[in-house]
């Protein structure tokens, strides 16, 4: 310990393009209303696979970007790109040092289905056919590199990739960038773009993802008794983070304060959560720790819950390991029950779901949740939203496979 | 210099990179004028392939630095002005 206090790190900008809506507004609003971003996929490619369910961008990019650019990015940059943009005008377009600007976005997969689409054209028209912007389509920091560019950003640009908890680890290691005093303002974030029928087949073969085609907007169901995967959903987040002194000296308006983060790996199995949850909950408890708060400070969760059966309820343990008795007063929710799992962005989104918790004193519920499993001993905020009193902090969690846990607290601005 | 030959290859850079087809004109570079990148004269080489019914080899490709170089180009491979 150094008798220097870490720099303090505040929110100022937010942006998503999501199942929910095409900007973090919409997706917000959607979310309070409990909506579904889920459906059955009517494409004629789906049609023989397992799983035909999904949850697709609310707004095509195309809308957005002009013809060239569309075809120079791949679908996950060009949606790191839409939701960048908001953040940044969100948080008006701060004017930095570009050696003082990061930006860390990350994605799961990459550039899959230009991978895919790609290989698609040398099978069928010879390697001269291939798009000569291939490879920086498909390349797992090509969201941060696009965004990077965008932005002129030369302080760093990064991508931490650790499967369903990248979007939140970016945002980790932006805040580590603040404090090191490597940057004074971080775009950070996730961005996923994999429906596509391999990654779903893929999906399905673990036999990870909701069948329930019948209804697809209750597909998914975290903590439910009738929980059977989760809904793959594709889209981007993204936060600026800017140093204290930074945001206030232009007079910036915060939606909450990135007080700490925590990361811990379960050791345990590559896909499977450890059951009794003792990564995630090294990781929470090293975020509340690195927070400078104690355990009682936390009011509100947004949990990881994906809507597995192994998954949520792994989860569940984790948070009643970390909290103990505190659990019982903490208001917990999943919102992939709204907007499906983004994987790569899903960490992303929930922190910037997360702050506006905060500033709105709202949580969203989980939709669905008409039965909880037996399991789960939380306090679930279900059926509609509930109030969180002034003053408490939160939690996001986000795991993936390979063992990553990744939790962040978020104070009041 | 055929009108009609420029005409088709400003549809090919606009399409290609959003640069409008009227700065497609006799004397522009690709690169120094329009600030097209080597990934999209690539790009724009494969879509002349198509429309003009041409080879383009990568020795050739390196050479079209102007819009006069591609016309004087398709002239040699046969291409009606």
């Amino acid at each position: 310990m150094t008798g220097t206090p870490a720099r303090s790190v505040l929110v100022t900008g937010l942006g998503a393009t999501t199942p929910l809506g095409g900007d973090m507004p919409a997706t917000w609003r959607a979310l309070l209303d409990g909506q579904s971003g889920a459906s059955v996929l009517a494409d004629e490619w789906a049609a023989d696979l397992p799983v035909r369910l999904a949850a697709r961008a609310a707004h095509d990019p195309a809308d957005l970007l002009p013809a060239p650019r569309m075809r120079s990015l791949d679908r996950s940059q060009q949606f790191a790109m839409i939701a960048g943009l908001e953040a940044w005008r969100d948080a008006g377009a701060p004017e930095v040092d570009p050696e003082r600007l990061a930006v860390v976005v990350s994605s799961g997969i990459g550039g899959v289905t230009t991978l895919l689409d790609q290989y698609d054209v040398l099978r069928s028209s010879g390697a001269r056919r291939v798009s000569p912007f291939t490879v920086p389509m498909i390349m797992p920091n090509g969201p941060a590199a696009t965004l990077a560019l965008e932005l002129s950003a030369r302080a760093g640009a990064h991508s931490p990739v650790s499967a369903c908890a990248s979007g939140a680890e970016a945002i980790g290691y932006g805040l580590q960038m603040i404090r090191d005093g490597r940057a004074d303002v971080v775009v950070c974030g996730g961005a996923e773009a994999a429906i596509h029928p391999l990654p779903l087949a893929a999906f399905a073969a673990m036999r990870a993802l909701s069948s329930r085609h019948e209804e697809p907007k209750a597909a998914s169901r975290p903590f439910d008794k009738q929980r059977d995967g989760f809904v793959l959903a594709e889209g981007a987040a993204v936060i600026v983070l800017e140093a204290a002194e930074h945001a206030r000296a232009r007079g910036a308006s915060t939606y909450a304060v990135l007080a700490g983060a925590g990361m811990a790996n379960d050791a345990h199995h590559v896909a499977a959560p450890e059951p009794e949850g003792r990564g995630a909950a090294a990781a929470i408890a090293a975020a509340v720790e690195d927070a400078g708060i104690s355990f009682g400070d936390i009011a509100h969760i947004n949990a990881h819950a994906t809507s597995t059966p192994a998954g949520d309820v792994a989860e569940a343990a984790a948070i009643r390991r970390a909290f103990e008795g505190h659990a019982d007063r903490i208001a917990v929710t999943s919102t992939k029950s709204c907007t499906g799992h983004l994987l790569g962005a899903a960490g992303a989104l929930e922190a910037a779901i997360t702050c506006l918790t905060l500033r709105d004193r709202v949580v969203p519920a989980t939709a669905n949740l008409d039965d909880p499993d037996d399991a789960v001993q939380l306090d679930l905020v279900r059926m509609s939203p509930r109030d969180l009193a002034p003053g408490g902090a939160a939690l996001s969690n986000s795991f993936g496979f390979g063992g990553h846990d990744v939790a962040l607290v978020f104070t009041e601005a | 210099m055929s009108d009609q030959l420029i005409a088709d290859l400003g549809e090919i850079v606009q399409e290609a990179t959003g640069i409008p087809a009227s700065r497609v004109v006799p004397g522009v570079s690709f690169r120094d004028d329009l600030d097209i990148d080597s990934l999209s004269m690539v790009e724009i080489a494969t879509m002349a392939e198509d429309k003009f019914g041409v080879s383009i080899p990568d020795a050739e490709l390196a050479e079209l630095k102007t819009v006069d170089d591609v016309v004087a180009f398709l002239g040699k491979a046969g291409v009606p002005a």
